[in-house]
């Protein structure tokens, strides 16, 4: 099972995306060597450098529009709860244009993964600030760099309800390919931000390299651990950067009533009681 | 007298919407036909609101400017609408609050005598108001028992204080006839849409639509569908195209604004072939405008909506019988043509309550499926543009949908022979729904077909315009159908009228203009645009000014 499609590929060379492209696929065809069928894997992606993984990765996929992965993959669960849906969303994506939809499906926790390809950069338009973007970013909507501080993904999730939590790297391939199976497997909303290196507009490999470090022996059940753990470093400021599953929780996981209805024949007879229960 | 018209007013938070149900309710279990306005303010508690109701032999779509019985809660409703009384018209009053004549009914006096919850207040002017009618007690009580969920007899006990204490003023018409079921225009659309098959609403809530969404929401779980309410309408709209690229048959509801929020993703089921229907009731703008009134603004805003260029079908039902047939039908054109509809309302359709009447049965029409053979494209040029849908989990399918331009397999392009023939094809399935819109009832007519002047109207002012019609001898062309428009059914219809006069509740003449578009001249545009209803009269005045 290959699972890549002819589609010539156009990221840049060194970016990140290969290694979450790959890492994807693998976890995508080790699930169906475990039995899930390739057909029932759907994968939504926004609008960006990262979206392209949908043309690349020859599963179902719907290739939405800016910001706006998470309510299509709400729609699928809702539609279909067999699938598995994967949404993979810019920071851009995730963090900014569609802020309101990340929150909510943390809130919600419908059984779908989301995740961030956060280069900390917005690629395709080459090269402004996010919203996890460190202070004092230089972009080319912000030459003089910007004044304010990232917002915190892992620690907004935390407080959002999400019953996965993590963070990974794309320079840690076996790492990263551990975390996303884990993600999938999870019963309800997994999130995971991915440092992923953007190689032309935010190259922060050394940095990177420089500071991560794996949780270990970190009680992924305590919350409040997870949430010091997340806040050690705030996307800006120089600290120790933890990559790992910080929270793990079960809850449920169907907050809407399954799609379907009754046959034309229930459905008109039920309909004709209600105009009776009218006169 | 073959018809009744009554007004009953009071402070909202006092019950008046449910109080006039009643009155249609007792009405049309006399036999008659009813109809009935409900005006109220924004807010939830204080403020004036009141509704009219009229009845007659024959079916009533529109209100009249003149009251046979005024019902006052309150001394603003003696105020306000004593104008609207008719000489030899009849008072009943809450002796309580309202000073002056007529038939004295001290509401709080009778709920503390009969030791009844002050909710059940109202049900002694129904009761005076069905004696003023002549309406035997058995049918009151027989309505009370079918149409208030609780505190029957408590109802009924002060109900029937009210009707001792009244005397009868008028007769009202004896007419032998089953009562027809009593629907809201939104109600309607929620059953037409369930008769249709719908297995998913998605919605946030928003006047006038919001009792869609209400209606639904109670049916869902005895229909097994599924009703959902989420962060807002951008959420709306992408979980709705997410549901149904999996599969579900789904509709979305908004006003304006909403719908001004769904137009990114109205777009993406454009491009990305994905089936849709929207509910767009509409209320007056710009922006937040009359959230709780009615207009007709935004046609062009329907026709238009969303980046690029994509078929859509937009239909305007004009009465709750159109509405329930065009919610069903607008779904099975969404899903034959991959492409997004809108059943375009408002609140006068939406929010009136109708005696509801028969509905046209649609023709059959499903969607073109992928019978699994061969490799699957998603959009694979064919017939008529319409490439055979499979859903994810379908085996030996892979299904990819795309926002951006796409080659057949659902794959990014560039190539500007691709693009085009991807532009032509969503093109050629315009061109096909219109051919198969031919079998639909796309203009409705009324009035007189050879009148030398014809009034062009769309939407929720059908049943006024019919009426001022048939009182003033015209002719009425009702596109319900605006896009694909049905410029040859209109103009046949049009033909040989030398005086077309737009009727809308606009003030730019938005049908005017889209017909100019089609060859179609409107030599006169009367608008309302102060969020009521036209009343019968007032129309009528409006046209003989207009034709004079
Ligand atoms: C509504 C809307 N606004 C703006 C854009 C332009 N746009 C395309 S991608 C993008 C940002 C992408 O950034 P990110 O989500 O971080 O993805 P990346 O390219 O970094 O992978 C923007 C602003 C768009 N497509 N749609
Ligand atoms: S711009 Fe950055 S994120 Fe986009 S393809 Fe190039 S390296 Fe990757
Ligand atoms: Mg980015």
């Amino acid at each position: 099972m290959t699972l890549i499609t002819a589609a010539k590929n156009t990221w840049c060379p060194g970016c990140g995306n290969f290694a979450i492209e790959h890492a994807l696929k693998d976890v995508l065809v080790s699930l169906a060597e475990e039995g899930r069928r390739a057909e029932d894997i759907v994968l939504v992606t926004g609008i960006g450098c990262h979206a392209k993984i949908a043309d690349y990765l020859a599963v179902n996929s719907f290739y939405a529009i800016h910001g706006r992965t998470l309510p299509v993959a709400s729609g699928i669960k809702l539609a279909d709860p067999a699938l598995t849906v994967v949404a993979c969303a810019g920071d851009g994506d995730a963090y900014a244009e569609g802020l309101d939809h990340l929150v909510f499906a943390a809130k919600r926790n419908q059984d779908i993964t989301a995740i961030i390809h956060d280069n900390r950069v917005y690629g395709l338009t080459t090269g402004q600030y996010t919203p996890t973007s460190y202070e004092g970013f230089r972009g080319r909507s912000t030459p003089g760099g910007i004044r304010e501080r990232p917002i915190n993904p892992v620690a907004l999730m935390l407080a959002s309800g999400a019953t996965f939590v993590a963070r990974t790297y794309t320079r840690k391939m076996d790492h990263l390919r551990e975390v996303l199976k884990a993600a999938v497997l999870h019963r309800g909303f997994s999130f995971v931000d991915v440092l992923q290196v953007c190689a032309t507009y935010n190259n922060l490999t050394d940095y990177y390299n420089d500071r991560v470090y794996l949780l270990e022996g970190h009680d992924t059940a305590d919350l409040g651990g997870a949430m010091t753990r997340a806040r050690e470093w705030d996307y800006s400021a120089d600290a120790p950067i933890a990559l790992g599953i910080f929270y793990e929780e079960e809850a449920p996981i169907d907050p809407w009533p399954a799609m379907g209805g009754a046959g034309p024949e229930e459905r008109g007879r039920m309909i004709r009681d209600i105009l009776r229960e009218r006169t | 007298m073959n018809e009744i018209s009554v007004l009953i007013g009071g402070r909202a938070g006092e019950g008046i919407n449910i109080a006039g149900m009643l009155i249609v309710r007792i009405l049309s279990a006399r036999g008659l036909r009813a109809y009935m306005y409900y005006d109220y303010p924004s807010l939830i508690k204080g403020g004036h609101n009141f509704a009219v109701v009229r009845a007659a032999e024959e079916e009533v779509r529109c209100h009249r400017e003149k009251i046979d019985l005024l019902l006052a809660m309150d001394q603003e409703t003696v105020r306000r609408h004593i104008d609207w009384l008719k000489e030899g018209g009849s008072i009943i009053r809450d002796a309580g609050v309202v000073k002056g004549d007529g038939i004295a009914v001290d509401l709080d006096a009778i709920v503390t005598e009969e030791k009844a919850p002050p909710v059940t207040k109202n049900s002694a002017v129904i009761g005076a108001f069905s004696r003023a009618c002549g309406v035997p007690w058995t049918t009151v009580e027989e309505v009370v028992r079918r149409a208030i969920p609780k505190e029957i007899e408590a109802n009924l006990r002060v109900a029937r204080r009210g009707y001792d204490l009244s005397r009868e003023v008028l007769h009202l018409p004896a007419t032998g006839r089953d009562p027809l079921p009593i629907l809201s225009g939104n109600e309607a659309v929620a059953l037409g849409l369930l008769d249709a098959g719908l297995e998913g609403y998605v919605s946030y809530p928003m006047t006038p639509s919001s009792s869609i969404l209400h209606t639904l929401a109670g049916l869902a779980g005895r229909f097994g569908i599924s009703v959902v309410h989420p962060e807002n309408e951008i959420a709306v709209m992408l979980t709705a195209l997410g549901a149904a690229y999996a599969g579900r048959r789904v509709a979305v509801g908004t006003s304006g604004g909403g719908f001004c929020l769904m137009t990114e993703g109205f777009s993406l089921a454009g491009m990305a072939e994905i089936p849709v229907l929207v509910v767009l009731g509409q209320r007056p703008g710009p922006s937040t405008g009359l959230p709780t009134y009615s207009a007709q603004g935004d046609l062009l805003f329907a026709l238009s909506a969303g980046q690029g260029e994509f078929p859509r079908i937009v239909a305007a039902p004009g009465t709750p019988e159109e509405a329930w047939y065009w919610a069903g039908a607008l779904l099975d054109l969404a899903w034959r043509f991959q492409t997004p509809t809108v059943l375009l309302t408002d609140k006068n359709l939406g929010e009136g309550i109708f005696s509801f009447g028969e509905t046209e049965k649609r023709p059959a029409l499903g969607p073109s499926l992928w019978k699994g053979e061969g490799e699957y494209r998603r959009y694979e040029i064919g017939t008529g543009g319409v490439s055979p849908l499979a859903f994810p989990g379908t085996a030996g399918a892979t299904v990819k949908v795309n926002s951006y331009a796409h080659d057949e397999d659902g794959i990014t392009t560039e190539d500007g022979a691709v693009v085009a023939r991807m532009a032509e094809k969503l093109r050629e399935k315009g061109v096909a729904a219109a051919r198969v819109l031919e079998g639909y009832p796309c203009v409705a007519t009324a009035g007189d077909p050879d009148a030398e002047t014809a009034l062009l109207c769309w939407g929720s002012t059908a049943g006024v315009c019919a009426e001022a019609a048939g009182r003033l001898g015209l002719r009425v062309v009702r596109p319900v159908v605006l896009s694909p428009f049905p410029e040859m059914r209109v103009k046949a219809a049009l033909a040989g009228a030398g005086l077309i006069v737009a009727v809308e509740e606009n003030i730019t003449g938005q049908l005017a203009r889209l017909v100019s578009v089609h060859g179609i001249r409107a030599d006169v545009v009367v608008g309302k645009y102060d969020g009521r209803p036209f009343a019968l009269e007032d129309l009528e005045r409006r046209l003989q000014e207009a034709t004079a």
